[in-house]
């Protein structure tokens, strides 16, 4: 009568502290260049060693340029954190792979594609997004630089038990409406905060319909519920995409993991300390209106009226909207396509559908940032680059770009920009930057028409 | 920083918005730092807040207005949601506060206050409201948060609240260790777990 993640968490518990948190033993760790530095220098001081260095895979990926990557990286104080990460992996014995490296990307692309994020595993980084792995049938969730430092020292972390949650999403996903939009409007439902303290598993048939990619996207996003990690039970799809990857088993060690993977469900009797249901069909293009990622909306519908708290005010006046308006017809300034929210072949492939055989409009800046080298690849292979070419767009290196703006991709103070990524947070996207949160779809669409448009229209 | 915690009585400084993300705690262009320099993140605490986009002090808000201050912040629901940046956390540390209350934490940057020795303290809304009223009618008035009892007492009104924290964490916090000094003291344990699991 477990659920998939009592499951997960109870074969990785090394002890419980009396009173006090899980023990619990974490079989892969990612770091990147922004949240590790200080974590390497306490240990440094305390003269520590990592206890299973095979266990931890590091690159950079939040300072990376998306152009010119060959290059020394021009901002000294971006240079000095990517190398600093380079020689902690070096002196520290870690799997690192630098700018340029073939197998470079944001860490949360890239965990799964390479095969290094596997079912059945506790998967933790020093980022919000690491709830991303979580599609894959793991329990992952994201950390501070201090607990950063307690797996590098021990490959374990102590850490309170989150209670459970269950969000089943039944029905058949309508036209244009794609895993980013599922995501937006449950948590245009239950609120930026409406799943903190808990471990969300999704179910039902709108999500077991959700290709691998779709399913990252969803589970990337638990995070801006409140959730510590979102997961989806391993099956078909999840082994078919594992199955020939670099670092997934081969051979004997392929058969033993699968039969394992094939136990992790919730079993039919499991409890949960919460469940939520969600109808697939309620469900259109969503777009955000607000700074938070909690304060979206239909693209069809309006602002709603304000809730009455400084909040909502505050965030209407740094948006530049009006209660009750409708952002159709609006006019934008840049795209964003990529981040580990949005920036995977699938990805790629809706947005190209779209713009194919259109143009960009003129005054839209758009840049398209590939969420790793593979996906890169994988685009030119396809002759995506070409479509997007003849249709006025240049594909930039990988890294996690306008996101959080840490490079040069910085979304000028007042613009308006739809952004495929997670965070519409004041200045997320650089000081002033207004972000608009949407899928890659209803982004193609806002790029064709420089306006807020319902990617319907051109389905 | 690694120190004592014992019982805080203090003036606080409110800061009445719910969902406060930690995007505008400490913006991300100062998270490039490799160092863990107290008083730079200090210093960027709220920045984008603090300062307009020329530069000059935005006196609006209640970190420069000279009437609130004290080692505690008082804060809408919903605090340090979205990113898990621990910068937050010593950005509130070396600004100098040691406890932030609010009715409700987001989970990762809760742990992070608390792997810096700085408390978050969770109340009732009821209690959140009465706080900021009494702030508001007099910003001098105090507030004693005293771990050892698990308590948190609005001097003005004379409530008191208990407090939920672990009685591991709690140990810890009174007594100035971290969880890496736990960790790598048990790791016969550790290693006996990987062997059976395997």
């Amino acid at each position: 009568m477990n659920t998939l993640f009592d499951k997960i968490w109870d074969a990785h518990v090394v002890q419980q502290v009396e009173e006090g948190p899980t023990q619990l033993y974490i079989d892969r760790l990612y770091c990147h260049e922004v949240t590790s530095p200080q974590a390497f220098a306490g240990m440094r001081a305390r003269g520590l060693k990592c206890f299973r260095p095979d266990h931890i895979y590091c690159m950079p990926d939040h300072n990376t340029p998306t152009h010119d990557q060959d290059k020394p990286i021009e901002d000294p104080v971006s240079k000095a954190q990517v190398d600093t990460l380079a020689k902690n992996a070096e002196d520290f014995g870690l799997n690192h792979f630098g700018m340029m490296h073939p197998k470079n990307g944001i860490i949360h692309v890239v965990g799964p594609e390479r095969g290094l994020t596997l079912p059945g595993m506790t998967i933790v980084c020093g980022d919000s997004h690491t709830s991303t792995h979580g599609a894959m049938g793991a329990v992952a969730f994201g950390i501070g630089t201090s607990e950063v430092e307690m797996v590098l020292a021990s490959q374990c972390i102590l850490q309170a038990r989150p209670k459970t949650m269950r969000i089943t999403i039944e029905g058949e996903l309508g036209k244009g409406v794609t895993a980013k939009d599922m995501a937006l409007y449950m948590m245009s439902k239950m609120t930026t905060s409406g799943a903190t303290g808990y471990f969300v598993e999704y179910a039902g048939s709108a999500v077991r319909n959700l290709t691998m990619e779709g399913r990252l996207t969803l589970c990337n996003l638990s995070i801006e519920m409140g959730a510590r990690g979102g997961m989806v039970a391993p099956d078909e799809t999840t082994f078919e995409y594992i199955k020939g990857r670099e670092y997934a088993p081969k051979g004997e060690a392929w058969d033993k993991a699968l039969a394992y993977w094939k136990t992790l469900k919730s079993d039919d009797d499991a409890t949960f300390d919460k469940e939520v249901q969600f109808d697939a069909a309620d469900i259109q293009p969503m777009i955000t209106y607000g700074t938070n990622p909690g304060m979206g909306m239909g693209i069809t519908e309006q602002i709603p009226q304000t809730d009455g708290t400084a909040s909502f005010e505050k965030s209407l006046n740094y948006m530049g909207f009006q209660a009750g308006e409708s952002l159709i017809g609006k006019k934008i300034d840049y795209v964003f396509l990529g981040a580990c929210t949005n920036g995977r072949i699938e990805d790629f492939r809706a947005f190209a559908s779209l713009v194919k055989g259109r143009k960009k409009a003129d005054h839209v800046i758009a840049w398209l940032v590939p969420g790793s080298w593979m996906v890169d690849a994988q685009i030119r292979e396809e002759g995506l680059d070409k479509v997007l070419e003849e249709a006025g767009f240049a594909i930039r290196q990988p890294g996690c770009s306008a996101c959080l703006a840490m490079n040069d991709d910085k979304i000028p103070a007042g613009k308006y920009s739809v952004s495929t990524s997670n965070r519409n947070f004041e200045g997320r996207q650089g000081p002033g930057a207004r972000t608009l949160l949407a899928s890659p779809l209803t982004a193609a669409a806002a790029a064709i028409t420089g306006v807020i448009t319902d990617p319907r229209e051109f389905m | 920083m690694k120190q004592k915690f014992d019982i805080i009585t203090s003036t606080c400084v409110p800061l009445p918005l719910e969902n406060v993300d930690t995007d505008q705690i400490i913006p991300a262009r100062f998270l490039k730092a490799t160092t863990r320099e107290e008083k730079f993140f200090g210093d960027n605490l709220f920045r984008d807040w603090r300062y307009h986009p020329d530069g000059s002090l935005n006196e609006d808000f209640v970190l420069n207005n000279p009437t609130y201050g004290g080692e505690i912040l008082v804060a809408g629901k919903n605090f340090g949601s979205g990113s898990s940046r621990e910068h937050a956390a010593w950005a509130i540390a070396g600004y100098g506060f040691r406890v932030v209350v609010s009715s409700f934490f987001a989970d990762i940057h809760k742990n992070n206050e608390l792997n810096n020795f700085v408390l978050p303290v969770v109340v009732s809304e009821g209690f959140l409201q009465e706080l900021f009223d009494s702030i508001d009618a007099n910003p001098q008035m105090l507030v004693e948060v005293n771990l050892p009892a698990q308590t948190i007492t609005n001097q003005a009104t004379g409530k008191s609240e208990h407090f939920e924290i672990n009685a591991y964490k709690k140990h810890c916090l009174m007594n100035g260790l971290d969880d890496i000094d736990f960790l790598v003291a048990n790791k016969d344990k550790i290693e006996a777990w990987e062997n059976a699991s395997r």
